[in-house]
């Protein structure tokens, strides 16, 4: 007992955490999955989520700000794809990506004027940002509906690709871009849907993840983004499933490196892990086999 | 026009361009912020070319640019910080455990050296992979790189997570021109041997380049390596120029500002790269400036303006840029006498074009 | 002849000062190399504050017999050692006498050599690591320093806690941080405890993991020299988790961000500073008056009044860069430079007088502070001296 009531915050914190990469990283693998992008805009798309609930939450009520950030998210990431990435569909995959950084420094940027360079204190939620007692250990509620919360979404997304006719197209566009638009799908709704459903997880992980730790500055999307990127690379660029378990990995082995005293190495780690991965495993842990289509 | 009339020419011009600056130097105050961004601009078309060799002629899509850097600039320090400044420097390692110091111009070479040793190694396992797989494989080991210097256990080498400073460095604009034009020279003498050819033959085509019996693994290796020694280089000049260096410095944000050069310069054109360097430097850093202080004109108050309002302006610039000017300043297209030449005397575009191999 | 022109423009300007005819005076410029954004952006705002206020009530100088307009030439150096030194050769190229600034030692030491390069002397104000005036002849400092500071703080731990052991979390690549726990370490351990280390990298918001280790190990103290941005996380996580023991830190926690995020949690904070609210009453009321006038120095000071000691610690550093301009009677940086030596000042925060080694402010006391959880505000505990 005394054994799990030590350690057990290093897993809990770790599953949380690993939860909430997973919403951002099936924003990262989805995108890809279609568009071969790597839409590094999205880390900031999540930061951007936090500061509007920050801004929101002061002149109104928490119930009416939530829906209102993920709308916000939403039409947010729906623009960014119209304006910078759409112009783009025929241009080499590489002014595509140099867009999303140039996105991501747009909105890095505006966060900066916005507020004026100052961290902002993200708001407790009710009920979620409650602490509570589990096993011993004292953490927010948050902790806790992290994991359950995450596998219910994913399940909901898997149910929408794998039943839905606009999943269909979407896993059709992913297999093949362009022969999915000769039969007849309508490609950019196909992909703007993707990038709605991308924000949407991009803003409930925000509600989750600054519940827990709630500074909101400019560049706090960009290391959360990032890992989440690898942990998609990590479960198989493309795959949904992939990207969760990944992410899950990635989350937890953090904190138990930083639980053994290596706290230099727990960014460094992961991203060792995940080149130790690609060079076994190029693809991925569940990758599509080579499907080369630079 | 003449091959050698065409050199004679390009010499004068990069000799009268020294002069301007040697001249300029001697009646501008220097502390001028055109010395400041000029020796930034130097520094950032270097590290740009050597970027561009990869991205741009090889088609290898490498995003460790900011590592190899980190290893340069941190070479040089380590390497020239005078032996009675060590105690200063290092003092929470005792002064370190080097002691001894360089010659600068030495110990810049030796940052290339070794940053090319660092690009070896990581190569073996990197090269491997493909296209974005190969960018994230080579940002992570920036990362790690960057884990790495900062690791106390080498803090008597590496100072920990501390500055490294007080080592020596060149004041003049000059040396950084010269050397970074020395190093571009170099760079674009390889591009024009039949290594570069047979890099753009990898970009172009793997599977036909390798057909035509080129060696895969040992040109990207070769083009990974002498890519990251000049990205040491100009970490060690970086180094110089800005007198104190810190790991925390070379994040990622680094190399993708790097990459934004690279690709409004355009991809492929060594003198797009230096004309993006200097005008993406020189716009950040000192014209734009005015942006982000408060402006009064004739008793009305500009609206808008205020601290953060420059970036905001750089960033929605750059935006324009990729959306409208795909291929850059230059495209693949180079900046070269014999065009200006064939301009004005208004000979076709083609038949130069044709001769020039480009 | 010249003689006659010379008392003749004397003549004129003077005329003018007594006209006051601001269009006629000269213009002396102080460059303020400041965050205003990023990890310190918060502190840096409050510290431009005190000097904005300083130049608002004594908005001019009297140098060699004539007077002149100060003008604050700020720039932000984004609490960024790499982005620091471009500002800094914005100010130098500015034409600036003297720079004062900044709030963090990194920023300072970064940025060091550029000011060496461009004979401009700067005055730092609450930069508190040793290396920034360390060996050179240029960098002054108006605050005390980290060896003193660490020492106070590993008194205060062992004294009133009565700590064994203690948690010391520092930033990675941060001077300041580094600096304050390395010195604390060192204080601690001779007086017998134990020190536990935990260093997070930069971009780290997830603290959740150091307090977890700091309970395991059973610590009596949290040692965490960090920025105030990483401190708001800090604070919540420990709340959150019910972290028992006292979180000790140094004066860059003495803001009301800390306030903010520690109202109404069950967690006690400790911090030493410099000045105490309520140590100069007449600077406290003209300075709540000037922030609350204008809603900018409002939000510049996270919308509230509490007075930072970083604001009159900002306060007394414009104050001291006029003592140097007048004694240098020139605005030439090199005179200045060479004035700030003798220069000595009754500042808000106490008697300000430079070493004649490093040129650091010679300071033997310093005020621990207790936040108050339910009325948002800093309780005075006691000011704290060591002999050396």
């Amino acid at each position: 007992m005394d054994w799990l009531s030590k350690n057990l915050p290093y897993l809990m914190a770790g599953i949380s955490v690993g939860g909430q990469y997973a919403l951002i990283a099936i924003g990262y693998t989805m995108v890809y999955g279609i568009l071969r992008l790597i839409n590094f805009a999205h880390g900031d798309i999540f930061m951007v989520a936090g500061l509007v609930m920050v801004y929101a939450s002061t002149v109104m009520p928490v119930y009416l700000a939530i829906p209102l950030v993920l709308v916000v998210t939403v039409v947010i990431g729906f623009l960014v794809e119209r304006v910078a990435y759409k112009p783009l569909r025929t241009a080499p995959r590489m002014s595509v990506m140099i867009s999303a950084i140039g996105v991501s420094y747009l909105l890095q940027n505006m966060a900066l004027y916005v507020t004026g360079g100052l961290a902002q204190q993200y708001p407790a939620l009710p009920w979620i940002s409650d602490t509570i007692t589990v096993f011993g250990v004292t953490t927010k509620r948050v902790t806790v509906i992290t994991p359950p919360l995450v596998i219910l979404l994913v399940a909901a997304l898997v149910m929408l690709i794998q039943k839905t006719k606009i999943g269909m197209a979407m896993r059709a566009a992913s297999k093949d871009f362009e022969t999915s638009q000769l039969m007849g799908i309508k490609i950019n709704s196909v992909i703007s849907m993707t990038f709605i459903i991308g924000s949407f997880l991009a803003a409930v992980g925000s509600l989750l993840f600054f519940s827990n730790y709630t500074g909101v500055t400019p560049t706090v999307g960009a290391m959360p983004g990032l890992k989440a990127f690898v942990a998609a690379v990590f479960g198989g660029i493309g795959s949904i499933p992939g990207a969760v378990i990944g992410a899950f990995i990635i989350g937890i082995s953090e904190n138990i490196i930083k639980g053994l005293g290596w706290t230099t190495f727990s960014d460094a780690f992961t991203f060792a892990l995940l080149i130790v991965v690609l060079i076994f495993k190029p693809t991925g842990l569940f990758g599509e086999a080579a499907n080369d289509k630079v | 026009m003449k091959k050698q009339t065409e050199a004679i020419i390009s010499v004068a011009l990069i000799a009268a361009l020294l002069a301007v600056l040697f001249i300029l130097e001697r009646t501008i105050p220097s502390t001028s912020m055109l010395f400041t961004v000029l020796k930034k601009g130097a520094i950032y078309a270097l590290v740009a070319v050597s970027m561009n060799l990869l991205n741009g002629f090889t088609g290898l899509f490498s995003l460790g640019q900011a590592g190899f850097m980190l290893v340069g600039a941190y070479t040089y320090g380590v390497l020239t910080i005078p032996v009675d400044q060590r105690p200063n420097v290092y003092m929470y390692y005792d002064g370190g455990m080097i002691q001894f110091a360089l010659h600068p111009i030495a110990a810049i070479i030796i940052a290339g050296i070794i940053a090319g040793i660092f690009a070896y190694l990581i190569g073996l396992p990197v090269l491997r992979l493909k296209s974005d797989y190969l960018a994230i494989a080579t940002l992570g080991f920036a990362e790690i790189i960057r884990a790495v210097f900062q690791w106390d256990k080498l803090g008597p080498l590496t100072n920990g997570s501390n500055l490294l400073r007080n080592y020596p460095s060149y004041k003049s604009v000059l040396f950084y021109f010269i050397a970074a034009g020395v190093c571009i020279a170099l760079i674009v003498m390889l591009i024009n041997s039949t290594y570069g050819r047979a890099f753009k033959a990898i970009r172009d085509d793997e599977v036909a380049a390798e057909a035509m019996g080129i060696n895969l693994a040992h040109h990207k290796r070769i083009a990974f390596v002498v890519s990251s020694f000049f990205a040491g280089i100009s970490g060690a000049l970086l180094a110089m120029y800005q007198t104190s260096i810190q790991a925390s410095m070379f994040k990622s944000a680094m190399t993708y500002e790097i990459l934004l050069i690279v690709v409004i310069g355009g991809i492929g054109s060594i003198t797009g790269s230096c004309i993006s360097s200097f005008l993406f430097i020189i716009l950040s850093e000192w014209l734009l400036r005015f942006l982000d202080s408060e402006l009064v004109i004739g008793g009305f108050k500009v609206p808008l303006l205020r601290s953060g309002f420059r970036k905001v302006v750089f960033s929605i610039i750059i935006m324009i840029i990729v959306l409208f000017f795909r291929q850059g300043i230059m495209g693949t297209k180079e900046f070269s006498v014999r065009r200006i030449f064939n301009r004005i005397t208004g000979r076709s575009r083609k038949s130069s074009e044709g001769r020039n191999g480009r | 002849m010249k003689k006659k022109i010379v008392s003749a423009l004397m003549a004129v300007s003077m005329a003018a000062v007594v006209m006051a005819v601001p269009a006629l005076a000269d213009t002396v410029k102080i460059g303020v190399y400041e965050p205003a954004s990023g990890d310190n952006g918060a502190g840096g705002k409050q510290e431009v504050l005190g000097m904005q206020y300083a130049n608002s009530i004594t908005p001019t100088v009297e140098i060699g017999g004539t007077e002149y307009d100060v003008e604050l030439d700020i720039v932000d150096n984004e609490s960024s050692n790499d982005k620091g030194p471009s500002a800094a050769s914005k100010l130098v190229s500015d034409g600036v006498s003297v720079v004062l600034g900044s709030y963090g030692s990194g920023v300072s030491i970064a940025a060091s050599d550029i000011f060496k390069d461009g004979g401009v002397p700067a005055i730092g104000v609450t930069c508190t690591n040793p290396q920034v005036t360390q060996g050179n002849t240029h960098y002054f400092r108006i605050c005390f320093l980290d060896p003193f500071q660490g020492t106070v703080l590993a008194n205060f731990a062992a004294d009133t806690f009565g700590a064994k052991k203690a948690y010391v979390l520092t930033k990675l690549g941060d001077d300041y941080s580094t600096g304050l726990g390395f010195y604390f370490t060192k204080a601690f351990e001779e007086l017998g405890g134990e020190v536990v280390k935990g260093e997070f990298p930069e971009g780290n918001s997830d603290f959740t993991s150091y307090i977890t280790d700091a309970k395991n190990e059973g610590c009596d103290v949290f040692f965490t020299p960090t920025s105030t941005e990483a401190a708001a996380n800090e604070i919540e996580q420990a709340a959150a988790q019910g972290l028992a023991i006292p979180l000790l830190a140094g004066d860059t926690w003495d803001s009301n961000v800390i306030l903010n995020a520690a109202k109404g949690k069950d967690v006690q904070i400790y911090v030493t500073t410099f000045y105490q609210e309520g140590g100069n009453a007449e600077f406290d009321e003209g300075f709540k008056a000037f922030i609350n006038e204008d809603s900018t120095n409002l939000a510049n000071n996270g919308n509230d009044d509490t007075v930072a000691a970083v604001s009159a610690m900002g306060y007394d550093a414009y104050y001291t860069a006029l003592e140097a301009l007048k004694a240098a009677g020139s605005t030439d940086p090199a005179a200045v430079n060479e004035a700030l030596w003798g220069v000595t000042y009754d500042g808000v925060s106490g008697h300000i007088e430079f070493d004649q080694e490093n040129g650091d402010a010679i300071r033997s006391s310093a005020f621990v502070k207790v936040a108050n959880t339910e009325s948002g505000a800093w309780d005075f505990v006691s000011e704290q001296t060591i002999s050396e």
